[in-house]
């Protein structure tokens, strides 16, 4: 009982105090647990072009910005917490970091009129804007992904009758391209081999066990966490050979490929966006942020793939936010202002470049009906005398023909069970 | 002086027999009934009843739960996560196949189906004891889980094997899905509550009690006198599975709404409920409250002192955390064994003799 009081006590506290008039940008990161390795450098990134932006410009459009971090370990009970949490400080736009968090914030965000990001994770159907009004997950979804390494095996040769084995994580997030890639499998005539692995993934033992004795032509991954570590070091060890294998932009960071060495030379990861810390915004972050000593986290991520993740979901967010800032002409938004801001938003080159970023992502544009912007996506691949990730291919459109059905249909589904009248 | 028996004087069996037998302590417990039920909900907010008032609900009738099975009738079980799986699947298969139906008597029918489950996994028992039926359980907890995750019939063939909760409403007021209201789900997740203290309280202070705390404290010797294991060990998994269940048809329906059941309902959830009763207090339905309490608030409470009151990193409060709570498990169980109860029983106790110990 004592305890209780104390809690209301505290609650009651921060419910009291006044609310800031900052643009609040709530961080649902996981710096510990299973999934920190990958969670650190994006939470690093995503606070990192914040701060920048303060100290260069003051902040977007003249107001302040405040990055509320919130601790989630990957865990949906505690994202649930971290939401309600952080929502009463008119966060604009939640960034789950994480497939499960997303699926329960779909409907809660979209009855509290807060829009979501779910930058390549979530419930891809989410493009679906018709549907999915508060739910963004441009530039690109899961679906693009695995259409985008069918494409990109297709440009390396013929692939019918070949097999491809889809290693994935036992969970909704590992779940999803299982679909998409049973339709290009009928459309271009290779076999697909599912094979499961459990959270979190330390042991596959049998599993690269299968894929040796079955010896498919390529391996596709989608895994998360120590998962992709311990699925390098098994197909190293199985001597699978590692330019055949392909991670997801999740299964494709600095910390995936180091612990197996020189053993994982070759492997290679599809990505939506630019790797390596040769831009110019990083100069920007390195006299604004890192000199200063206000680098998030212990400021050794910068130039990491995931960093890079983080700075350019928050680049999105600013960008999103700006855009919403002209079309209500005040500085100051709220989340519903946000939202619009979000689907009106266009990248193009020449502002990615005029915002130091030349030829980071793809260019894209977002609307009401397309909430997943162009799913362009790129493949990177791993050298490991060097030990750099380089962009071997240009971001190029993935297969929207069998994508774009596959949406309507899970999109329409979800309106059925929920009751929502699809429209723009 | 608060406490004691003095001036109470019973006059008629029923009295003398019931709950509470001293009046102190019974109107303690009709102002806590009171003030759940009359005053919490107009204070209740999305905070409150997402972080600390729904989780506290919902894992206090799965500690119920599993207190009934491990705490009254020894059988010590780790699949809880597997049953409250059965109750949230269970629940989202009635949802979906019966919209018509009221989402109260989903909840009874998912807990009715976990008890089914929790019989068939318990019938093991009757063969095997202590650890090796906890080896058991766990296979159950493993099997369920998978068994969720591999067949797609249970989660309606989404691609993402995901279930979502969608909206239903009790008295044309809305518990699950999105757009409900604090209070109401906080009434609704209550209701379930105090009926299920107050059934689990009245079971084990009757005959089906005391022949689960016979099997509990010597089985062959309550055999001897007339305790039939096999109804007695059954009807333990079975209530036990119910509570259970309904727990985890709450969890699933109304506080977390969407649902993956690795995720959820994995090994960690049998671990943490059973802590929970641990901590609060092995065979006690007052125990199972304070255990929940002290798991669901605890972490909620240092993150709030230390995030958002001294303005420490999350990843340094979240070890921290860890360290505090597992640093709190430990002294628990060297200072007081017997939990949180055992504590409330000893002030008890020193309040009837205050002020005069000897």
């Amino acid at each position: 009982m004592k305890m209780k009081l104390a809690t209301w006590a505290t609650a009651a506290m921060m419910a009291a105090s006044p609310v800031m008039a900052d643009l609040v940008f709530p961080s649902l990161s996981y710096r510990t647990g299973p999934y920190a390795a990958g969670g650190i450098p994006i939470a690093d990134g995503y606070a990192d072009y914040f701060t920048m932006l303060e100290e260069r410009d003051g902040g977007i459009g003249g107001v302040m910005t405040n990055v509320l971090e919130c601790e989630t370990g990957y865990n949906t009970e505690k994202g649930v917490e971290c939401y309600e949490s952080t929502k009463g400080a008119g966060a604009l736009v939640y960034q789950p970091l994480s497939t499960g968090i997303t699926y329960q914030l779909i409907p809660k965000a979209t009855a509290d009129d807060i829009p979501i990001h779910s930058m390549g994770y979530g419930r891809t159907s989410a493009a679906n804007g018709a549907v999915f009004s508060h739910v963004f997950n441009y530039p690109a979804n899961y679906w693009n992904g695995a259409s985008g390494a069918i494409n990109y095996l297709m440009s390396q040769g013929d692939i019918a009758g070949k097999k491809i084995a889809l290693v994935y994580h036992n969970s909704a997030y590992g779940k999803e391209p299982i679909r998409t890639l049973e339709e290009l499998s009928k459309k271009h005539g290779f076999e697909l081999m599912l094979v499961a692995v459990d959270h979190p993934g330390q042991e596959q033992k049998s599993q690269w066990l299968q894929i040796r004795r079955e010896r498919p032509d390529n391996v596709i991954m989608y895994g998360w966490g120590v998962m992709n570590q311990v699925a390098v070091q098994e197909a190293a060890n199985i001597r699978f050979p590692m330019e055949n294998f392909i991670g997801i932009w999740w299964s494709g960071s600095e910390n995936d490929v180091l612990p197996a060495g020189d053993a994982a030379n070759g492997y290679k990861a599809l990505t939506f966006h630019g790797v390596g810390s040769d831009f110019p915004v990083f100069d920007d972050i390195k006299t604004h942020v890192v000199d200063k000593g206000l680098a998030a986290g212990s400021g050794d991520q910068i130039g990491t793939v995931l960093y890079n993740r983080g700075l350019y979901a928050a680049m999105l967010a600013a960008e999103a936010a700006k855009t919403a800032q002209e079309i209500h002409g005040t500085a100051e938004i709220t989340p519903a202002m946000m939202r619009d801001g979000m689907e009106a938003l266009e990248i193009t080159e020449a502002k990615m470049t005029e915002l130091g970023l030349p030829g980071f992502g793809p260019s894209f544009n977002v609307s009401c009906e397309n909430h997943g912007g162009n799913g362009l996506v790129g493949m990177t691949q791993w050298d490991a005398s060097s030990k750099t990730w380089s962009l071997i291919s240009e971001f190029s459109e993935s297969d929207m023909d069998v994508i774009q059905p596959l949406i309507d249909e899970d999109s329409a589904a979800y309106a059925a069970e929920s009751g929502i009248e699809a429209g723009c | 002086m608060l406490y004691r028996e003095a001036g109470d004087f019973s006059t008629t069996y029923p009295q003398d027999s019931q709950t509470f037998p001293i009046r102190f302590d019974r109107y303690r417990y009709y102002f806590v009934l009171a003030v759940a039920v009359l005053v919490m909900p107009f204070v209740m907010n999305d905070y409150l009843v997402n972080s600390i008032f729904l989780p506290f609900l919902i894992y206090a009738i799965a500690a119920i739960g599993l207190n009934i099975l491990t705490g009254y009738c020894g059988q010590v079980s780790l699949g809880t996560g597997g049953f409250m799986a059965v109750g949230a699947y269970a629940c989202y298969k009635l949802m979906t196949s019966f919209p018509d139906v009221n989402i109260f008597f989903h909840v009874i029918a998912a807990g009715g189906i976990t008890a089914l489950v929790g019989t068939a996994f318990g019938l093991p028992s009757l063969r095997i004891k202590g650890f090796y039926l906890a080896v058991a359980t766990l296979a159950a907890q493993f099997f369920l889980v998978w068994l969720f995750n591999k067949v797609s019939w249970f989660y309606n063939y989404s691609a993402s094997g995901q279930i979502n909760a969608p909206e239903r409403s009790v008295f044309g007021i809305e518990v699950t899905g999105p757009n409900t209201e604090a209070w109401a789900t906080y009434l609704f997740c209550l209701v379930f509550t105090i009926g299920a203290a107050v059934i689990a309280r009245n079971l084990t202070r009757g005959s089906v009690g005391r022949q689960w705390m016979a099997i509990r404290d010597m089985d062959i010797a309550a055999e001897i006198i007339g305790v039939n294991p096999l109804k007695a060990k059954l009807t333990a998994f079975a209530v036990s599975s119910f509570f259970v269940g309904i727990s985890g048809a709450l969890f699933f329906a109304v506080y977390l709404g969407a649902v993956e059941v690795g995720e959820v309902f994995g090994i960690q959830k049998s671990f943490l409920v059973l802590f929970m009763i641990i901590i609060g207090g092995l065979g006690s339905i007052f125990g199972s409250f304070a255990g929940a309490a002290f798991l669901v608030v605890l972490p909620v409470l240092l993150k709030l002192v230390g995030v958002d009151m001294l303005g420490w990193p999350t990843d340094i409060v979240a070890h921290f955390n860890l360290v505090i709570v597992g640093g709190l498990i430990i002294m628990f169980l060297i200072l007081e064994p017997h939990g949180i109860a055992q504590l409330w029983r000893v002030a008890k106790e020193k309040l009837r003799l205050w002020p005069f110990p000897h």
